[in-house]
Order: C-alpha cells, then sequence, then structure tokens
C-alpha cells in the first residue's frame, strides 16, 4: 500500500512519465518504478503499471482503487463504471480524421460511393463521430500502425490520436477534422470512492493545489 | 463436443447451490419476519405493460403466436408494482413483498457483465419518506447481516437533491439534463466544465463529491437535505453506523424519485446491490402510493461471503 493508502493503476507509454511526476509530487516513492522496466507490480507502493487501455478494466473492477488514463481511453470505452474526477492536464493530444495530402479521397469517396472507408483503433469513437455527423463509414479495426492502412489502399482515411503530428506529416498524411481533445484524468472505482473516500479526497485536494 | 451456452449466463453446480441456498434462506428468513410476503410473477410479461415503469430498455423480446410482443423483466420492482395495483387494487396500505428470483438484462461483450441475475428483494408500498425508508434500509441492514457477511456499508444519496438544486439555481430544463447525465455517467470532469459554462455556483459541481456522515447535508442549502436527514435519524444506531452519505449517488434505473442507496464490500469493486424510493411508479399503474425497496445481486453476496 502506498503513502496515500490506495493501489494506485498507472499506465505505461506516453503517460507514465507525467504520471510518475505527479505521483513523486503527493509523496510516492516511485524510484523502483523508473528503475525497473519490466515489472509490472510494486506492492509496498501501492502502484501497478499496465497498458493504458487496460487502466479503466482494473478500476472498474476495484483491482486498483485510483488509476490515470487519457481521456480517449474513456471515450472509446463509455459506458465503464468509474468516476471520472480530474483533468490532470498532462498528456494532450488530439483524436483526427486524416487522409493522405493532396485532394482529399475520403471526401471524394464520399461524394462518389456515399460511404467511405477508415481505419482506427478507436472504432467505438469513430462509428460514433461518423454517427454524430450524418455520413456513412465503413470502419476497419487495426491494431497498431494506423498510417500504413490509407498509404496501402486499405482504407480512404483514418481516425487516430495525434500529439504532434509529425507521424502523420512523415507518412504523408493530412489532419481533415478534429474530432476530440484528450488530456490525462484521474478515475476511481465507484466503491472505493466511497470506501476510502478520505484518501481519494486527499489526493484529489493535492492536485487541486497542484 | 462443444454445446455452448449463452455469454453472461451460467451453470451452478452444486457446491455453489448448496452455499447459494443458504444466503437465500437466511435473507427469506429476515423478510419473512419482518412481514414481507414473497410473490413470484412470470418471467415473462407484456412489453406494453413493463414499459409504463419506466425502467431499462428490456433485452429480450419475443412475439407470441397472437402476435404480442412479450419480454423478459429487467427487474422485479415493476413486476411487483403491477401486482400491487391490480391484485391489491383496493387493500389497505402498506403493503410488503418481498422477492428471490431471476432477472434478464443487456450486456456489454467481454466486461464480465451477466444476462441472467438472481435477485433477492423487498418493496415497501404505501409508506413515504422518512418512515418508509427508514424501514427499508433496516431491513436491508438485518437481510445483510443474516448472511454473516461484516464489513458491509450502505452509501445513502438522493435522486432529487441535485435536480432540485439546479432548478432552483434556475437552470433550465435542457442544460439540467445535460448537468444530470454527466452525473449518471460518472463523470465530474464532464459536470465541472458545464458548470462552468453555465456560469453557475461552483458549489453545486461540489455538491455530488459530498460524501461522509450525516453532517454532510448540513452543507446543502436550505432545506434540501431534510427528508434525507429525517430518514437517517430514524435509524437505529447499529444501521446508521453503516451508512455513509453520498450526494454523488445516481441510478441508472428511470423510476427512482428520492432516497436512493447501494450497498458495499471491501474488496468488491461493484456494489452487492441498491433500491431507493419509486414514489411515482404505482401511480403509473393507476394506484398512487409512495414506495420503496431494494435488490441484492445473489451472485455478488456469494462473492463478497467467499472471498
Amino acid at each position: 500500500m502506498s503513502a496515500l493508502g490506495l493501489t494506485i493503476a498507472v499506465p505505461r507509454g506516453a503517460l507514465m512519465t507525467g504520471t510518475l511526476e505527479l505521483l513523486d509530487g503527493l509523496g510516492v516513492d516511485t524510484s523502483e518504478v523508473r528503475a525497473n522496466d519490466r515489472r509490472l507490480l510494486f506492492e509496498d507502493v501501492g502502484i501497478v503499471t499496465m497498458r493504458p487501455s487496460d487502466v479503466p478494466t482494473y478500476v472498474e473492477a476495484g483491482a486498483a482503487d485510483i488509476g490515470i488514463c487519457g481521456k480517449d481511453v474513456l471515450m472509446e470505452q463509455a459506458g465503464r463504471d468509474v468516476y471520472e474526477l480530474l483533468d490532470l492536464g498532462y498528456g494532450a493530444c488530439t483524436m483526427v480524421l486524416a487522409s493522405k495530402a493532396g485532394e482529399d479521397p475520403a471526401a471524394e469517396a464520399l461524394r462518389r460511393l456515399g460511404v467511405m472507408r477508415v481505419a482506427t483503433k478507436y472504432p467505438r469513437t469513430a462509428a460514433r463521430y461518423f454517427e454524430d455527423t450524418g455520413r456513412q463509414a465503413e470502419i476497419v479495426e487495426v491494431k497498431g500502425s494506423v498510417e500504413l492502412a490509407p498509404l496501402t489502399g486499405l482504407v480512404e482515411a483514418i481516425v487516430d490520436l495525434t500529439a504532434t503530428g509529425t507521424t502523420l506529416r512523415e507518412n504523408g498524411l493530412v489532419v481533415r477534422e478534429e474530432i476530440a481533445r484528450s488530456t490525462a484524468r484521474l478515475i476511481a472505482n465507484p466503491v472505493s470512492h466511497k470506501l476510502r473516500a478520505k484518501e481519494i479526497d486527499a489526493v484529489l485536494e493535492a492536485l487541486r493545489a497542484r | 463436443m462443444i454445446h455452448p451456452i449463452p455469454s453472461g449466463t451460467r451453470d451452478v453446480l452444486p457446491d455453489e447451490m448448496r452455499e447459494r441456498r443458504a444466503i437465500e434462506a437466511a435473507v427469506r428468513a429476515v423478510f419473512e419476519d419482518a412481514g414481507y410476503g414473497e410473490v413470484a410473477t412470470p418471467a415473462l410479461e407484456y412489453e406494453s405493460v413493463l414499459a409504463r415503469g419506466l425502467t431499462m430498455p428490456p433485452a429480450y423480446r419475443v412475439l407470441d403466436d397472437h402476435g404480442n410482443a412479450l419480454v423478459l423483466r429487467t427487474d422485479m420492482t415493476v413486476p411487483i408494482a403491477r401486482v400491487a395495483s391490480t391484485r391489491y387494487a383496493n387493500a389497505e396500505p402498506p403493503l410488503r413483498f418481498s422477492y428471490i428470483a431471476n432477472a434478464y438484462r443487456q450486456v456489454r461483450p467481454h466486461r464480465g457483465h451477466m444476462r441472467e441475475l438472481r435477485q433477492a428483494g423487498i418493496e415497501l408500498i404505501g409508506a413515504a419518506a422518512p418512515h418508509g425508508t427508514a424501514e427499508v434500509l433496516t431491513v436491508l441492514c438485518r437481510a445483510l447481516e443474516a448472511t454473516g457477511l461484516r464489513d458491509f456499508r450502505i452509501g445513502l444519496g438522493s435522486a432529487s437533491i441535485v435536480p432540485t438544486l439546479l432548478e432552483q439555481a434556475g437552470v433550465a430544463p435542457e442544460d439540467r439534463e445535460r448537468l444530470l447525465h454527466e452525473l449518471v455517467t460518472r463523470d465530474f470532469v464532464g459536470l465541472e466544465r458545464e458548470v462552468r459554462r453555465l456560469g453557475l455556483d461552483e458549489r453545486i459541481a461540489r455538491v455530488p463529491l459530498l460524501r461522509g456522515g450525516p453532517e454532510v447535508l448540513e452543507q446543502l442549502p436550505g432545506d434540501a437535505g431534510r427528508l434525507l436527514r429525517e430518514s437517517v435519524g430514524l435509524l437505529a444506531p447499529e444501521v446508521r453506523d453503516r451508512v455513509i452519505i453520498d450526494l454523488g449517488l445516481a441510478r441508472d434505473l428511470g423510476y427512482y424519485t428520492g432516497a436512493i442507496f447501494e450497498v458495499y464490500a471491501p474488496g468488491l469493486g461493484q456494489p452487492l446491490g441498491g433500491g431507493g424510493r419509486y414514489d411515482e411508479l404505482l401511480g403509473r399503474f393507476g394506484r398512487p402510493l409512495p414506495a420503496a425497496g431494494f435488490g441484492l445481486s445473489v451472485d455478488r453476496l456469494h462473492e463478497a461471503l467467499t472471498r
């Protein structure tokens, strides 16, 4: 159990550095986590590390009391029974619709065929966006390197998360539409939110006072 | 050979069945002793009848040989409201009913949701707040204690406090709905954003974060917390000690009107069950009577007792 008296789900990847800095600020000793790239469970400081998209799963089940994950993950997994408590501000990125530079092949497909093919790692977010904007899209779910899909002719466009736009640019893709902005969020298990109210409120207060 | 069963359903084998029966016997004895007569209703009902209850949309719908739409019930509260208003149309309230029965819900894939869930609960019809609420909470506590569960707590909130505060603050109905949507989806970041967008007092965004002893009700303006405070005041100390006031509690069923509550056990990430007041439901079946009740998940109770 950590200095906070809570089990914390920490995402590996882009949000990890910011999250560990945040926890340092709360008085949690994260040196062991930083020094050890392969271990996943750090019981003595109450930290479990995992893939960012797994954070809501562990927090919903109560395997962690609180966790940190991107709003993009929460949007994609809408309906998870977790409390979204605070916008932590770091890890800013944008969910975008992008296609090959030049004349927009997606707009062309939509005009000619009435439907476009879109590759994404976020099928639910993408489907909802096209429903909301009244367009027909055939969603192709891929697990990695989405940028490849339009270049090989698999699809006309992609929906993906971008922080700086560099990867898109390097692959000759341009942003056509901005779908949503995302930052890191503090989430909590609904039962822990009651039974560990004091501990969770202390974390919230410290983070708000940052 | 593989003979599958639908996801979200399960077979219960003798060892577990024995333990489950013991749990059910314990809560049934408490319900009976408190004067709640057990009822059974058909798992299948007419869709048009259950739809009166404003409950969650049914997950399973079939057409019978006359073309009527039948659905599998999603809970026992609405069927019992139907029973109370038809079979007991002239009976002197209060009416006390209990049940141990299966209900059927929608599931999201791969999230461990159950399609078929076994629930044990009571409905107290014709007893208003605060006395009716206090009675239901008392029976709930006794039933949980009878199963041998030790460290459970009851989160007690209200389906009406935040809507009333918003109404008093002069928030337009459509904005109110957006704010309440953020609350039901437990998105406090979105709630705060909406509160700021509407230029409301930021203290309103903090109300749903209030939880603790009965003293948190003092932080509400006017007499918004009066009924809840009175209900808590009627509880015996051993019940009151189990209660955590939680003004952020929101249950996803449409029929709740006043006090709502959930049961928590340490180590179990989801509530064991819950309930609340549904003072307008019986009126929708033609017999306007205040009412309250709860349902406990027998499966989760079993999990909490055996972990």
